[in-house]
């Protein structure tokens, strides 16, 4: 292993900017003659726009323009998009209603955008945008999933009868149902995945600017996908040209998912620093968060599994409702259909699964991915369902879970849904999990934990993740209007240090450290000789950006081929200059050297040779510099056990998780500490969702929990130390042997915590989230 | 949202009912109430600067008075804009009924905010729409038992005594501003 390389837990080299306060956030960024953007926000949930008054708003002091979504139309910009197609069981695609970025006619939730300030500053702005009057004509609105395509509710869109997207079919229904018939027993579960709010630290923003002289755009962002923004808005929402349009995600603070999308105020802010020709600026404050980044999760499902009887899984049945929000967002189809469904086999084998996923508009905001986006949604309900399999059929939860795994020498292993998962160990891991856990002790201290009146309760989860989505070719067949591969390009400078581009993003990962440390492996340079560069449509070639826990197992792997590359053309570098045939060239630590001799030239002084080509071999290009792509055979399967312990108080309902062990299947880790920073990162977004986080609409469509003091979210006295441990096994796909972590933790999580708080209470669900008050009524019932 | 009272108020239900259509002692019961103005008989405007702190906002109320039974009863419909902070629209209907020397005044209130008032006070609102409550007809009582304490209190005698527009619009302002200023306190709190 090189010094800083593959294994080691290297300090991460972004973090020095960021602890002197040197980090370069989108809002940090201003320019000469920067104006500022407000947003007019519907107060209603379902209101026609009946008229749109802006001459008080125009006349005020400071105030360069205000622009609604006829001025938008007037200049052909947008509507928004959904990137992915969905068939409905009436063999038509999904409904796609029309999503302008500033309302026409209607709007559809609170938050919904209505009209753009823009003033010379920020007071000004907000000053004019109450000035801005606005006649609505209420109407009745629909928030709730399950209501919102019964019969008598309020219609959103015209082009969606009864409220419906898609209703999305999948699997063999009728042999499952055979199944069902003559099976031994029927184990039924009927639950809600609570709708969360993303909430990364740093909320959303853009700052444009629109250079005359060149008629090109460029757009701060907080992205987790330069390029795909870009993209998006030029060939979709006709902002500019792919070429007059530079799209920068500069220090971006979390993601989660919720800056994969194209939002209305980022195209908004594009089209009008170009209208009013002065550099426009927006920063959401955080209920303009709340309101109006897109939301996670938010389904109503009922599970059934049919057994034998011996516990084993012969079908499973997955009704599911999935609440979209009031328009589509980028990717919200995708997320409640072959991010959900596919992973409905999880670990185990069940032969037989049969889906149907009825996706609804509601008027709420968007929904769309946050942080596991549908594969959290799958794995809670399907590992709540095995625990309450395992109760019904009079089974410990750890042996259901084994009888049903699919076993180590069955992969690689086809599921009946689609995946086929390449490599897994599942025993291995729940038995380290269950050595990590003290499972075995269990019961004596749940003893000990009665004797002070408390009642303890252990759960796991057994999850698998399919990330790193790939191939292209996939994801097309599958209604995807985009590639995921991913590219980089490996850059030697003449003094010998080196540039990496890559076309992901980091947005708290660590990228800037974990691609080093690839680099430093690969080319045996000084990691600290090594810049990793992302972010900037105009510094990096076309990438796909962050997400899905892709950017190592597919971006990573493009770094290694660029930096093949590199070694393949040093040889013929090094042969000529150290006379030997490029066949005796060998490359290792840094270093080329002629087999069998001390003589060796290194990698430095091979580049200076490429770049400085005075003594050069024939026909060689000059320059030490290569791009690569990578387009993965398949997904990245991660998978482990999760065990959870918690402590109830049966007088308060407070949840005191007091053990929490994480065994995971990472194959090969770059950086362990990066790794389990990860793992608890996503293990913290999981117990959230499961104690503290709901977002919730009244019944009129207005948002209860808009600001950090009616929505709970995970503090560090919420969470106990972690311990975390690693069963890996070795995908054959990925040329690194790498697969993706961040968000396993959040998809290992949920089941496990209300596993545990079900078993302490003895009961037989509960749903999230687990508040003091819903738990106190359970143990109070359960009494 | 819902509320349900009932004040008891020492005085006559004749000295409460004037007291309900004497504008001056309304808007000196009402924090930050501004103007009332009738803009036909059974309707009118209202301001109210609702104020916490170092934050201030405006609202603008128009309401409609239905079901009118003078002197036992009447029905107010109101809607609200505050700018940035939201709106509050409902209705009150409200009851006055002798007991003895006193005046039991019952109000049953149905209320939905939206916008800010919605997103950042919901959860404070019954409470200190309660606490507004409280203060109102603390305020309210004392000068209905000696209207002359009103300020403005010439210009209340000249008042048409019972012309139905007065009749307890207030008592819905009251109200809707106590949800407002409950908002609005919220609001300070990021």
């Amino acid at each position: 292993m090189a010094e800083n390389g593959i294994g080691a837990s290297v300090r991460r080299k972004e973090d020095n900017r960021f602890l002197i306060g040197k980090g370069n956030y989108t809002d940090d960024i201003s320019v000469v003659g920067q104006t500022h953007a407000v947003f007019v926000r519907s107060p209603h949930a379902h209101a026609t726009l009946n008229r749109i008054d802006t001459s008080a708003a125009l006349a005020a002091p400071g105030v360069v323009a205000v622009f609604t979504g006829d001025d938008l139309v007037a200049d052909g910009i947008g509507p928004l998009i959904c990137g992915v197609t969905v068939t409905s069981d009436d063999g038509q695609p999904h409904r796609a209603p029309r999503h302008p970025a500033l309302a026409q006619g209607k709007v559809n939730y609170v938050g919904d955008h209505v009209a753009v300030v823009i003033a010379e500053t920020l007071a000004q702005a907000k000053d004019a945008a109450e000035l801005v009057v606005v006649d609505y004509g209420v109407l009745p609105a629909v928030t709730n999933t399950a209501d919102a395509s019964q019969p008598g509710q309020p219609q959103i869109h015209n082009e969606a009868p009864n409220n419906v997207c898609f209703n999305w079919p999948f699997g063999e229904k009728a042999a499952v149902e055979a199944a069902f018939a003559s099976a031994h027993k029927v184990s039924t579960l009927e639950l809600v995945n609570n709708r969360m709010v993303t909430n990364a630290m740093e909320p959303r923003a853009a700052l444009g600017e629109y250079n005359s002289g060149t008629q090109e755009i460029t757009l701060h962002l907080t992205t987790q996908n330069p390029h795909v923004h870009r993209l998006v808005m030029s060939a979709f929402n006709n902002l500019a040209p792919e070429h007059k349009l530079r799209v920068v995600g500069p220090d971006v603070g979390g993601g989660f998912g919720v800056k994969i999308f194209v939002y209305a105020e980022e195209l908004v802010v594009g089209w009008a620093c170009r209208k009013v020709q002065r550099p426009v600026k927006w920063t959401a404050d955080r209920t303009e968060a709340f309101l109006s980044d897109a939301h996670g999760r938010d389904h109503v499902a009922t599970a059934e599994v049919a057994m034998d009887a011996e516990g084993h899984f012969l079908a499973l049945r997955v009704m599911t409702q999935a609440n979209l929000g009031a328009y589509l967002s980028t990717f919200g189809t995708m997320v409640p259909s072959y991010l959900y469904a596919f992973l409905l086999a999880g670990q185990y084998r069940t032969p037989l699964i049969y889906s149907e996923v009825k996706a609804v508009f509601t008027n709420t905001a968007p929904v769309d991915a946050c942080r596991g986006a549908g594969r959290p949604e799958a794995t809670y309900l399907l590992e709540r369902l095995v625990d309450i399999a395992a109760a019904d059929m009079g089974l410990d939860p750890a042996e259901i879970r084994r009888r049903n795994y699919i076993p180590k020498d069955a992969f690689p292993y086809q599921t009946p849904v689609v995946q086929c998962y390449d490599s897994g160990d599942y025993v291995a891991a729940l038995d380290k999990a269950l050595a990590l856990a003290d499972y075995a002790g269990f019961p004596a201290r749940a003893a000990e934990a009665k004797a002070r009146g408390k009642r303890r309760g252990i759960g796991l989860s057994s999850y698998v993740e399919a990330c790193g989505i790939a191939p292209s070719a996939a994801v097309g067949q599958l209604g995807g209007g985009v590639g995921l591969w991913e590219s980089a390009q490996v850059r030697f400078n003449p003094t010998g240090n080196v540039q990496v581009f890559t076309g992901t993003h980091s947005h708290g990962q660590g990228h800037e450290t974990t691609f080093a440390q690839l680099v430093t492996e690969l080319l045996g340079v000084p990691i600290d000789s090594i810049e990793v560069i992302h972010g900037d449509t105009a510094r990096t070639q076309f990438g796909m950006g962050t997400y899905g826990s892709r950017s190592l197992a597919v971006g990573g792997v493009a770094i290694a081929k660029a930096c093949e590359k590199l070694i393949a053309k040093g040889k013929k570098i090094a042969a000529h200059a150290l006379e030997a045939a490029e066949s005796d060239i060998e490359f290792a630590a840094g270093n080329f050297t002629v087999t069998g001799t001390d003589k060796a030239m290194s990698i430095a002084a091979v580049a200076f040779n490429a770049y400085v080509p005075h003594s050069y071999p024939e026909g060689l290009e000059p320059g030490f510099d290569e791009n690569a792509f990578f387009d993965p055979m398949n997904f990245s399967f991660p998978a482990g056990t999760h065990i959870c312990e918690v402590e109830v108080d049966p007088d308060t309902g407070e949840v005191d998780i007091v053990r929490y062990s994480a065994v995971d299947d990472f194959g090969k880790l770059i950086n362990p500490m990066i790794v389990e920073g990860q793992v608890h990162g996503g293990i913290v977004h999981g117990i959230g969702q499961a104690l503290l986080e709901g977002c919730r609409y009244d019944s009129e469509g207005q948002l209860l929990t808009a600001s950090y003091m009616d929505y709970a979210m995970p503090r560090a006295d919420n969470v106990p130390s972690f311990d975390v441990d690693y069963a890996p096994t070795n995908p054959p796909h990925n040329p690194l042997g790498v697969k993706g972590c961040g968000e396993a933790g959040a998809i290992g999580a949920p089941p496990a915590v209300i596993n545990a708080i079900v078993n302490a209470l003895g009961i037989r669900h509960l749903d999230m989230p687990a508040t003091p008050e819903k738990v106190w009524r359970a143990a109070q019932q359960a009494a | 949202m819902e509320m349900k009272f009932e004040h008891r108020i020492p005085a006559s239900r004749e000295q409460v009912w004037a007291a309900l259509n004497n504008v001056e002692i309304l808007k000196a019961s009402i924090a930050g109430c501004e103007v009332l103005e009738a803009t036909s008989p059974t309707s009118f405007n209202a301001k109210i600067t609702a104020k916490v702190g170092p934050v201030k906002a405006k609202f603008q109320f128009d309401v409609t008075l239905t079901d009118l039974n003078p002197p036992n009863s009447y029905t107010i419909n109101a809607k609200g804009q505050g700018g940035a902070a939201g709106f509050a629209n409902g209705s009150a209907a409200v009851n006055l009924t002798s007991d003895g020397a006193d005046t039991i005044l019952a109000y049953h209130a149905q209320a939905n905010v939206g916008g800010k008032l919605a997103q950042l006070g919901a959860r404070l609102i019954d409470g200190t729409a309660k606490k507004m409550a409280d203060d109102f007809f603390g305020k309210f009582s004392e000068l209905a038992a000696n209207p002359e304490a009103a300020d403005g209190d010439t210009t209340a005698t000249e008042q048409p005594a019972a012309t139905p527009v007065s009749q307890g619009v207030p008592a819905w302002i009251w109200l809707v501003g106590g949800v407002i200023v409950a908002g609005i306190a919220w609001a300070m709190l990021f």
